[in-house]
């Protein structure tokens, strides 16, 4: 049951990757990516991170892929629906491939020790993020606010330039 | 029963294939992309790891916290990006990844 589901979760991924990669249209690219996230959110529900799961579907489907289509609003290029791939795409298509061989390889020679899964309360995580990684997680949210700011100021038109 | 190479292959192809839309795509916005589905790739490997590996429970919530910090950088670098994809795009009027070539020699 829960293979049928996490086949189920890995087709939705996988082809909202490859619609991402694949097609000509960005705004389909761009819905493929949010498919492709729902989808690790799944994937993440079977692996019983169920706080990730909800992280997931608010942080990525939520807040990123609407970033990305305001972007693609704010630039608009002229080959808005026929994008094309650049001159060494056979080379990047080996590229991908000899690295999803190497990684396959290295995963199913590896003789991993298999454990029951378990689930992880909310508790646990909660305490581990705030109490004994407090101090790195205030630096990941001034990380954030700097990132922002950075941003707000790079875009920022200048008036004595233009 | 899900095994932990599950996880591991599905987070392999999905990386290979974000590897392969930063190579070959044309638009900066996709490679951006690309780069979103390299990252979630990690996080599905992370996670694989913490639910199905012979660890304590304090060990299966650090891995979450770590896709958590992983997310939270995420964030920061879209943001980033973006605001470079506008400036690039507010000088050059493209974001044609082939155009940008003024460091190259």
């Amino acid at each position: 049951m829960s293979l049928a589901l996490f086949y189920v979760a890995g087709v939705i991924t996988l082809g909202g990757a490859l619609a991402v990669v694949m097609t000509r249209n960005i705004v389909y690219a761009a819905f493929g990516l949010l498919a492709s996230l729902i989808g690790v959110a799944g994937l993440f529900l079977l692996a019983f991170a169920e706080f990730l799961a909800l992280v997931q579907i608010l942080i990525y489907g939520g807040a990123i892929v609407v970033v990305i289509l305001f972007t693609l609003m704010l630039t608009r290029i002229e080959d808005f629906e026929r994008l094309t791939d650049n001159a060494q795409w056979p080379a990047a298509i080996a590229a991908a491939a000899a690295l999803f061989g190497l990684l396959a390889a290295a995963v199913l020679l590896t003789d991993t020790p298999a454990a029951e899964p378990q689930a992880v309360d909310f508790e646990t995580v909660g305490k581990t993020l705030f109490v004994d990684w407090a101090v790195p997680f205030e630096i990941a949210s001034l990380v954030l606010l700097v990132a922002l700011i950075g941003a707000v100021v790079m875009v920022r038109s200048n008036g004595d330039r233009r | 029963m899900i095994e932990l190479a599950h996880f591991q292959l599905l987070g392999a192809a999905l990386f290979a294939i974000g590897v392969y839309g930063v190579l070959a795509r044309r638009s900066a916005v996709l490679v951006l992309m690309s780069i979103e589905l390299m990252l979630n790739a990690v996080n599905l490997n992370l996670i694989g790891y913490a639910a199905f590996m012979d660890f304590t429970e304090a060990q299966r919530a650090l891995g979450q916290v770590l896709v958590i910090f992983v997310i939270t950088i995420a964030a920061a670098e879209l943001a980033l990006a973006v605001a470079i994809i506008l400036r690039l795009y507010r000088n050059r009027s493209s974001v044609n990844m082939d155009e940008i070539d003024l460091m190259k020699w």
